[in-house]
């Protein structure tokens, strides 16, 4: 989608942020005055160092911070004034150290907002084989067993089938593929986009992997300091004059560097 | 030779015995875990309240047993009854373990499993029944085990406020220089220990989630 296209569509705001700024009790400024929006089905980065806010932005989605100033608007209402129970099982949240439960299979871990929801057992059940067959695993093979049995892998994959067990509209994702190794990453991600174009959901995901970024957002959005720097679509973040947004590019070249020079050995 | 007779003759009163301490020692128990497991709940919730409530069991725990039984002697209700009075003195022993246990096992939980409990939209009751008591179980169980082992030995002096129990073959064989009696009670005593230690500490490795 070119930026043109973009603008011409009237795009349904799912996520909003107006001004908003989050201070610790100790008057530490984590945000300040963030803005932008998160349209129905697309994806939003949040790129930046540690430390930037990205994970504090994240949190502010599903209620589990409160903005110090400013509204988050989820689907037209702000987070306050949501009920703080409701919006969160209305979200689907990823973490990177999955958190599932040990004392629960498989098959609990999944089914659980549908069972705090109170679905009829049968169709919980049919949720959780579809939802492991859309995460390519076995549910005979899996079901039964508890998450210490897993791969690091198989364990955000069942993290990711979590998440979406209730069907939610929003998925919002912690750098969830950040502690696997590369090649169970790549893999993830490659799986991950394909689920995405399937499921449409509308995606916030914290990252501080530009590869990541580009392959899985339609959005980046930059942030440094607890400031937004902006936000680009791919073609327009890997083409950006602005410094962070440039020193991201060019530390990821230097891998595609690092290959041509290994080409012409 | 002489004490196998020696229990056998005296089997009824042994029976007795035994059964009046684990009937001391059960109700305090019940008690402590009743009273100890919501405390060391409340002190992961608001941290603040840790010291004044871990100190306090740890002052009651300090205070020699003998002069705890004295102490609550002349409180109204309780110095009525030996066995309340000793019910009571035996719960405040049995604390400690058990707040202390409690809280650690619900911290000690991994921040993430808390995390996406919450991010999933569990309520406060919902994350505390099905995930972090849950998983804190065989932690409490640990703490349960140990308060109950100490109660069993603190349980034979109950004997010398007139209570009863094991402690009675004790002071009486101490008494009458009878090393018998003495030792009717503390193998009972001794046992009992033992078994509850064993039982309870099976139960605890049976809910152990398993890890990793």
């Amino acid at each position: 989608m070119t930026p043109e296209t973009d603008r011409a569509l009237p795009r349904e705001s799912i996520i909003e942020f107006q001004n908003v700024s989050y201070r610790l009790p100790n008057g530490q400024t984590i945000l300040r005055d963030l803005t932008f929006t998160v349209g129905r089905g697309e994806t939003l980065a949040l790129l930046g160092r540690s430390g930037a806010g990205k994970t504090t932005a994240l949190k502010m989605i599903n209620r589990m911070l409160d903005p110090s100033e400013g509204n988050v608007l989820v689907e037209s209402k702000a987070t306050v004034s949501w009920n703080a129970i409701a919006l969160r099982r209305h979200i689907g949240y990823v973490i990177q150290d999955v958190g599932l439960f040990p004392h629960f299979t498989i098959e609990q871990n999944i089914s659980l907002v549908p069972r705090l929801e109170r679905w009829p057992a049968e169709r919980t059940r049919a949720r959780v084989k579809e939802l492991l067959d859309l995460v390519d695993l076995n549910f005979d093979k899996f079901a039964e067993r508890y998450p210490h049995q897993l791969s690091g892998g198989q364990r955000q994959r069942v993290g990711i089938a979590r998440a979406l067990a209730a069907d939610p509209p929003i998925l919002l994702m912690d750098e969830p593929f950040g502690a696997l190794d590369p090649l169970t990453r790549g893999e993830l991600q490659k799986e991950f986009q394909e689920l995405q174009r399937r499921l449409g959901k509308t995606i916030v995901m914290v990252t501080h992997d530009v590869g990541e970024s580009l392959l899985l957002a339609t959005h980046i959005a930059l942030l440094e300091d607890g400031k937004l720097t902006g936000i680009y679509s791919p073609p327009e973040f890997l083409a950006a004059k602005e410094p962070m947004a440039a020193a991201y590019v060019a530390n990821f070249r230097m891998y595609e560097e690092a290959e041509r020079a290994n080409e012409h050995r | 030779m002489n004490i196998v007779n020696f229990f056998i003759r005296h089997q009824n009163e042994i029976l007795q015995a035994t059964l009046q301490h684990i009937w001391l020692v059960g109700i305090a128990m019940l008690l402590a875990v009743a009273v100890g497991v919501p405390l060391g709940i409340i002190v992961t919730r608001h941290p603040w309240l840790s010291k004044p409530i871990l100190g306090g069991a740890n002052i009651a725990e300090t205070i020699p047993s003998l002069a705890l039984f004295g102490f609550l002697l002349p409180v109204p209700w309780m110095g009525e009854r030996a066995d309340r009075l000793v019910i009571v003195a035996l719960t405040l022993y049995a604390l400690l373990p058990i707040i202390r246990n409690t809280s650690t096992g619900i911290e000690s939980i991994d921040a993430a499993v808390r995390q996406a409990a919450r991010g999933m939209g569990m309520t406060q009751n919902q994350i505390l029944w099905q995930v972090e008591l849950r998983l804190a179980v065989p932690t409490i169980l640990a703490g349960v085990r140990v308060a109950t082992v100490l109660t069993i030995g603190i349980a034979t002096i109950a004997a010398a406020v007139g209570a009863g129990g094991l402690g009675e073959f004790i002071f009486r064989g101490l008494a009458m220089v009878n090393n018998q009696l003495i030792l009717a009670g503390a193998i009972p005593a001794a046992a009992l220990a033992l078994l509850a230690d064993s039982i309870l500490g099976l139960l605890e490795r049976r809910l152990r989630p398993a890890r990793q």
